[in-house]
């Protein structure tokens, strides 16, 4: 495995050509290639890589010069904080449409979001960013398009949420990230809306008299959301994967852009480095969505006779 | 003739319930226009986009509509090297669709056949397998495609290996769980005592039987890989400049965008939108019909 990463990282291309000006001396480009340590062998390059990422040192970035783990750390509160906020917005919007399409199938309101969703889901997420940039930044001049603005300081933690500027950088990479997964939601929580709607256990709530505020709200709901959280647990790691796509069209400087950046410079320490962060990243919301899925649903327990689902 | 309709009976009936759906059939009607537009594009297009001798540089970045000064009409308008950008996309079009049918067809063929085999033969195998599945469809295809990429470097056939690679296994998943059902039948059983070959009933009775949500699931897979592949070029990651697709085309109109010139990143995006659109509507139709539990 690690032959692997190693082998498909390192023997690629050579970075020092993107590194150094074209009009560099014979001397200057022999200096780099040894501080770099492309000079050894290959064999003594893949060994230091190993014994360095038992030590959990990826190497240091070519281009900026930092160990490449401390550079995606660095990035990574940005990615975050961008993939919550599409978040955000998904279950907030997400969540009534889906329950009020599902409580009227067929009504007017169920077939246009449908039909919103369909179109949700086939737009392509970096066209659909340039279109939104169009629209609201070029031709409506509302909103920027680039970077994070500024950034406020809570509870010690920098983010673009603590500033109106910085909420004003946010929206629209936030709404480009979120549209696919709104859609998403919709179509979750209606389909969860409509296979419950007409069970016994709902029947008997109105049947007792309760409001049907109630009935959707406490008794339907507890059942829809199952399903949905652990399907937002799942897509919190596809958020964090397109999340590159969005960074990049509207440099956003989390560690998409850096990973898209650093792929295009050949910086092999940091592409090494992403790829551990996101492998753990993923195992970690992978476990977590498990957690969570055998805490919610009382069919499945841990321990006890494994489900065929 | 008792036979005969007998044969017929799945696809018509098939057709007969698509046909029910309106939208479905002009998604259905788009959608065959979209294929033939890409397959006869040299012919279609009114000018050829690669060949320099036709391409005039100082017609570069006209809006939609202005003639050159030869009478040649740029309906859709040129893009930064002066090409016609209808021609572009026609072409453009022509390689995405290639592409995302193709990687589709062949991850269809290697998912199909480890499904089938996993269903089939069981035991640790089935276990291997299965495994390799779940750890594919733990990461996002996005991402996988981008960094196997990164690693592998541009171009046509690393572009159709890289989502050869994503998409296999939701189609193994997906033959592997009908796979399994059909196991159980009556007939795999018959034709187990007239002894009959495995592969023979793995490939000749099982798989047939297992189409229907490999042919949906297909639909939706081709549309996402032709998306996908946009991204990918979009990035720079996916196709070289010398196979310009739809994602690429987009790119290029990207940094003229923000001076106003929308149109040369506007229309293959449509036209991207409509493609990708169309085949997911055509999928989700098939999926009505074709859900053995809703069709009676």
């Amino acid at each position: 495995m690690t032959v692997v990463v190693f082998l498909g990282v390192y023997a690629i291309g050579n970075p020092v050509d993107i590194l150094i000006p074209d009009d560099a001396t014979a001397a200057e480009r022999d200096l780099a290639i040894q501080s770099l340590g492309l000079d050894k062998p290959l064999l003594t390059q893949y060994t230091t890589f190993l014994s360095n990422l038992l030590r959990g040192d990826l190497g240091t970035s070519f281009v900026y010069n930092i160990p490449s783990i401390d550079l995606i750390l660095l990035r990574l509160p940005a990615t975050l904080e961008l993939a919550f906020c599409a978040l955000f917005i998904a279950i907030v919007i997400g969540l009534p449409l889906g329950l009020l399409c599902g409580l009227r199938p067929g009504s007017r309101l169920d077939k246009t979001v449908m039909g919103a969703s369909i179109i949700g889901f086939s737009i392509p997420n970096f066209w659909q960013g340039l279109m939104l940039i169009m629209l609201f930044s070029v031709m409506l001049g509302w909103l920027p398009s680039t970077g994070r603005g500024e950034l406020g300081t809570v509870f010690g933690i920098e983010t673009s949420l603590a500033t109106w500027d910085g909420l004003r950088h946010l929206l629209l990479p936030a709404i480009n990230l979120s549209l696919y997964k709104l859609s998403l939601m919709i179509r979750l929580t209606r389909s969860g809306v409509r296979e419950v709607m007409y069970l016994d256990y709902v029947r008997f709530a109105r049947a007792k008299g309760l409001s049907e505020v109630r009935i959707v709200m406490v008794h339907i709901m507890k059942v829809v959301l199952v399903p949905i959280i652990t399907v937002v647990g799942m897509e919190f790691g596809s958020l964090i994967a397109f999340a590159t796509v969005t960074e990049t069209i509207f440099a956003w400087p989390g560690m998409g852009k850096l990973i898209i950046d650093s792929i295009m410079r050949l910086d092999r320490p940091v592409i090494a480095g992403y790829l551990v962060v996101i492998v753990l990243l993923f195992v970690l919301i992978n476990l977590l969505v498990d957690i969570a899925y055998s805490l919610l649903d009382p069919r499945i327990r841990l321990g006890g006779e494994p489900n065929d689902r | 003739m008792i036979d005969d309709i007998i044969q017929e009976q799945p696809w018509r009936r098939a057709w007969r319930h698509y046909r029910q759906s309106r939208f479905a059939v002009i998604a259905l009607i788009v959608c065959s226009i979209i294929i033939l537009a890409a397959v006869f594009a040299p012919w279609l297009a009114p000018q050829n986009p690669y060949d320099l001798n036709v391409i005039d540089f100082f017609d570069s970045k006209l809006p939609p509509g202005s003639s050159a000064p030869t009478g040649f009409i740029y309906w859709l308008g040129t893009d930064g090297q002066g090409r016609d950008m209808l021609s572009a996309m026609l072409y453009g079009l022509r390689i995405s669709l290639f592409v995302g049918v193709l990687s589709g067809l062949i991850a269809i063929l290697i998912g199909m056949a480890l499904g089938l085999v996993a269903a089939y033969v069981g035991g640790w195998i089935e276990a291997l397998i299965m495994r390799v599945v779940d750890f594919m469809l733990g990461f996002p295809t996005i991402l996988v495609a981008l960094m196997l990429l990164a690693i592998l470097g541009q171009g046509v056939d690393k572009v159709i290996f890289a989502l050869i690679l994503v998409q296999w296994a939701y189609f193994a998943r997906a033959v592997r769980s009908a796979a399994l059902v059909e196991r159980q039948k009556e007939y795999v059983e018959a034709a187990q005592s007239l002894g009959l070959s495995q592969p023979r009933i793995m490939f000749g009775h099982i798989m047939p039987n297992c189409l229907a949500p490999v042919i949906v699931l297909g639909t939706m897979q081709v549309a996402s890989a032709i998306s996908t592949e946009a991204t990918l070029s979009f990035l720079g990651l996916g196709l070289p400049i010398t196979e310009p697709s739809l994602g690429l085309l987009i790119s290029n109109g990207y940094s003229n965008m923000l001076s106003g010139r929308y149109w040369i990143s506007l229309y293959p995006g449509l036209l991207l939108l409509l493609t990708v659109f169309s085949i997911n509507v055509v999928g989700d139709r098939l999926r009505d019909v074709l859900n053995p539990r809703l069709s009676r």
